[in-house]
């Protein structure tokens, strides 16, 4: 009855499969066929990233829980830890971008709760193609509209995170997840099966045929026929997750329960096998007393289902009245529909049949590794050429023209839909550098932030996998965050394509480089391969989430200027790095060259004297040098300013005009500080050897700046104000 | 003053009014499960913010059958004091205990945002503290805070003194663009007849501490301490 259709619709290989049958002991049922398939697929098994992963650095004295749980750990002292995660939600979003994001909100979200922690922070990473197709606004506007409906009504502030636009997110936009939780370290849980005889609870949503193979989908390229797989899309319901939400903890709270695990991709499948996998024991459960709503649902069905919203509990055996007693009073129901056993095998019944007997340590952990080839692409010579055209003659222009690009523009129109102020911790708005929150009752604070330059990736992915650390590390130093611990979204194509895992390797040797200077762990994160549509690639997207904590967050500061007459001054140094910047893209319709060069070493010292610039309040503001280089940055802390106050920067470099304004040379920032300690700064600077300049003054109601006395911009900030403001809801209201 | 701060199944600003309550003003504040009949002797009932049942009927629909309702009707009718903010003043619309019905948003959007309110009647145990005229910045959070009633109610809401407060601008001017819902007559907050109950759209408790960016909402919540 196996036959090579039947492996072909399954994602299997015929030697994955011979190795199943060896693992069984005998030719698999069609139910086992398909939990294999889903536990064996790119999504759950990580078979062509593992071996990859693990030149990541995952130690660190306050981790906590490194990969391999639901989310990272780590300690922030005082008895506190975070929970933190992120994960794509591509695939379906692109299918159903509404329901896509909102049900990537949702399972993340379950990832972080599970473990004991309330989540207090989402942050998202958007890419999506340019806006001058309709289709590509329909997405942004369904994406956004999924994240708010589903992060507003659960109650989690969304605070933060990122959105960039290209061409290639197309047929293929990105939709990464990140959250954060808080919890006591000693009410930490895990996705444990301990005890046989212990009761296996089933709570939350019924189960239906939603979202049948959904993992599978997001392993595999996507062709024309994808509006077929709108029915692999699960529908969300927030309220239902915010009941299950306050119930799990409730139940955590009380000590009731031996371990928990949600049912996100691959539903029943997972949680009934890597709970005990994890344990060294067994699960035997009867689907008949799975809650379902939909009539003549088929084991494989059931057993495959992704509907949302669903969890699994062990609990202490003596503990399931009082469990269900919790649950009730959430109006949820939690239904014991089995016990962990002794043996090491799944056993489902059905109608009084065994239909699942299978070994969960070869569905957990047998699955194949794969060491698949890579090749450096051709594209690359061609790309990497880069031939300069003439600066333009009017530099204003060119740098309006930079402020209304969508990926730099204001994102207002997006975190309007969020609310980013629930739960009263947000004390750094959306806009700034890195997301910050306060810890209620302390004088701490988190710092966190998304980021990731693809085109960078694209045209050397070594270099752009290092820069992504080290500016969402640059975020952090800009608020006074010393970084904790990274978790990652590796969004890529399809992995059986040698030049595609080719960048795989080298952005994370990269990333791997940087996270080993800054003495970063990298705690998990989310492997997304196949984005692919008809036959084309994203860029490698690689999205950096970095967690951090700032000591005293009365002496935080933000991106924006603050006072008439205050020093403005450059920290790092500027050179002619063109290649790869937004300026080329949007100016001169060109994506070709280097990206700027890093230097870990000095980009750590960098963040090092912004951070303890700021400890020692020697700062009134702090803005990292990213896309669209110095005036653009110059730009946004006019911009960010509460009075949108003006400033004038003289500059003597001999670089190119066009080069100085909007290079994006890394390790560069720019502060502004009372003038009464300017000279302390500058001391401080030279006493790291990081190269430092007072270039100008805050005031006046215009951004101008020179270059050796000549004036090369000169702009209201009003003007500046207009083409960033309203560069994306006029783009999305043709 | 004793607070209860109710919980229904989604309300989501439930911890930070209490936290603003207790820990902030430093008055004796307890929860109140929608399902309990027990008001537990509290002088001011506060309906807080969120999604209660999901809001997936009308916004507060559902939540007004919530069995602790019956007795903070009788407790309005006693004359307590009860503020709904945000889905609680949807759900105070939804009972009746205050005139009117929440449209979308005019834009269709989801609106999270600081707004500036006048305050156009001083004269109430929440607002004693104010000057008439005066303008407030407190966040919005919603979805549904198009305030609709029918001319003649607006009229009689008017004449009697039941506009609370106002989207305005920067200068204490109702514009189109600072009525950012779309509200009628720009409402942002109103009161009952009998001055004892009130429902606003913006969260005061989003605005009650230095370090969040304002604390023009505990004038709220101090006007009630202080009646």
């Amino acid at each position: 009855m196996i036959d090579p259709k039947l492996l072909a619709d399954h994602n299997l290989t015929l030697e994955e499969y011979e190795r199943i049958v060896a693992l069984v002991g005998r030719e698999p049922n069609l139910t086992e066929l398909g939990i294999f398939s889903l536990m064996w697929s790119e999504h759950c098994s990580y078979k062509s990233s593992k071996n990859f992963l693990r030149k990541l650095p995952t130690k660190g004295k306050r981790v906590i829980q490194g990969p391999g749980e639901n989310a990272g750990i780590i300690d922030i002292g005082d008895g506190l830890a975070v929970v933190f995660k992120i994960e794509s939600h591509n695939h379906p979003s692109f299918i159903e971008p509404f329901q896509g994001a909102a049900t990537g909100v949702g399972g993340i979200l379950r990832d972080i709760f599970t473990m004991g922690a309330r989540p207090i922070a989402l942050l998202d990473s958007l890419r999506f193609g340019p806006l001058a197709a309709p289709r590509n606004r329909a997405i942004m506007d369904g994406v956004v509209g999924g994240i708010s409906s589903y992060g507003n009504s659960i109650g989690v502030p969304t605070i933060g995170g990122e959105v960039y636009f290209h061409e290639v997110y197309s047929k293929n936009p990105l939709v990464n997840v990140f959250c954060l939780g808080l919890v006591a370290k000693e009410r930490i849980f895990y996705a444990r099966a301990e005890g046989a005889g212990n009761p296996v609870l089933y709570v939350g949503s019924k189960t239906g045929r939603d979202g049948i193979h959904g993992a599978t989908m997001a392993s595999a390229e996507f062709g024309k026929e994808i509006e077929q797989k709108r029915p692999n899309v699960q529908v969300g319901d927030p309220f239902k997750e915010k009941l299950l939400l306050e119930a799990c903890l409730e139940v955590m709270e009380k000590g009731l329960i031996v371990g928990i695990q949600d049912m996100g991709a691959a539903g029943l499948t997972c949680s009934t096998t890597e709970m005990p996998a994890k344990s060294g024991t067994g699960i035997s459960i009867s689907l008949d007393l799975v809650p379902q709503r939909e009539e003549g649902m088929t084991p494989y069905e059931i057993m495959l289902s992704e509907s949302q919203e669903r969890m699994l509990i062990v609990a202490k055996r003596e503990n399931v009245n009082e469990v269900q007693k919790v649950f009730a009073k959430w109006d949820l129901d939690a239904v014991n529909i089995g016990e962990v056993t002794a043996g090491r095998n799944l056993r489902v019944s059905f109608r009084g049949e065994t239909v699942v007997d299978v070994p969960v340590d070869a569905v957990v952990n047998l699955c194949p590794v794969y060491r698949r080839p890579s090749r450096k692409p051709a594209y690359l010579r061609s790309v990497q050429k880069l031939v300069l055209p003439p600066p333009p003659g009017d530099l204003n222009t060119a740098l309006l023209k930079l402020m209304a690009s969508p990926t730099i523009a204001a994102k207002e129109w997006v975190f309007r839909q969020y609310d980013h102020m629930v739960q009263t911790n947000t004390v750094l708005l959306p806009g700034a550098d890195a997301a910050v929150l306060r810890i209620k009752g302390e004088k701490r604070g988190l710092a966190m932030t998304l980021d990731g330059n693809a085109l960078y990736c694209y045209l050397d992915p070594r270099t752009g996998g290092a820069i992504a650390v080290a500016e969402a590390c640059r975020n952090l130093a800009c608020v006074g965050a010393a970084p904790l611990g990274v978790t990652n979204c590796l969004n890529f194509g399809n992995p059986e394509k040698p030049e595609i895992m080719w960048q795989f390797k080298k952005v994370i040797e990269g990333m791997a480089e940087a996270c080993r200077t800054f003495e970063i762990p990298v705690t998990g994160g989310n492997v997304s391969f196949y984005n692919d549509t008809e036959g084309t690639s994203i860029h490698p997207t690689p999205v950096l989430g970095v967690v951090g904590l700032i000591d005293d967050l009365d002496k935080l500061v933000g991106p924006g200027f603050q006072e008439d007459g205050d020093s403005i001054v450059l920290l790092g140094e500027n050179r002619e790095e063109l290649g790869g910047s937004e300026y080329l893209r949007t100016v001169h319709g060109l994506e070709n060259g280097r990206p700027p060069g890093i230097d870990l070493e000095r980009e750590k010292a960098v963040q090092e004297l912004c951070r303890e610039a700021i400890g020692k309040g020697l700062l009134r503001s702090a803005h990292d040098l990213s896309e669209g280089g110095l005036a653009v940055c110059a730009a946004e802390c006019c911009l960010l300013s509460g009075t949108r106050i003006g400033c004038a920067i003289g500059l003597d470099d001999k670089l190119r005009p066009d080069a100085l304004l909007f290079a994006e040379s890394q390790s560069r920032l720019l502060v502004s500080t009372a003038a009464r300690h300017l000279s302390q700064l500058l001391k401080l600077a030279e006493e790291r050897a990081i190269p430092a300049k007072a270039v100008g003054q805050v005031g006046g109601k215009e951004l101008i700046i020179r270059q050796g006395g000549r004036e090369i911009v000169r702009l209201s900030v009003e003007q500046l104000y207009e083409a960033w403001k309203r560069a994306i809801p006029e783009a999305l209201s043709v | 003053m004793k607070f209860g701060v109710v919980i229904f199944p989604g309300s989501n600003c439930d911890y930070d009014t209490f936290y603003v309550l207790r820990d902030v003003l430093g008055q004796e504040t307890v929860f109140l499960w929608h399902k309990n009949h027990d008001l537990q002797n509290v002088d001011c009932v506060v309906l807080p913010g969120g999604f209660s049942y999901g809001d997936y009927l009308r916004s507060g629909a559902i939540a007004r059958f919530s069995p602790l309702m019956q007795e903070v009707a009788e407790f309005a009718d006693r004359g307590g004091m009860i503020l709904g903010i945000c889905n609680g003043f949807q759900v105070l619309l939804e009972l009746g205990l205050l005139p009117g019905a929440m449209l979308r948003n005019k834009n269709l959007k989801f609106l999270c945002q600081f707004v500036q309110l006048r305050i156009d009647n001083p004269a109430t145990p929440f607002t004693r503290l104010a000057q008439r005229g005066q303008v407030l910045r407190i966040p919005i959070a919603h979805f549904d805070g198009n305030f609709f009633a029918p001319p003649e109610n607006l009229a009689k809401l008017e004449e009697q003194g039941q506009v609370v407060l106002r989207y305005v601008d920067e200068k204490g001017e109702t514009t189109e663009a600072a009525n950012v819902n779309g509200s009628a007559a720009a409402i942002a907050g109103l009161i009952n007849r009998r001055g004892n109950v009130m429902g606003m759209m913006p969260h005061p408790e989003r605005a009650s501490e230095a370090s969040l960016g304002s604390q023009d909402g505990r004038l709220i919540f101090e006007s009630l301490i202080r009646s």
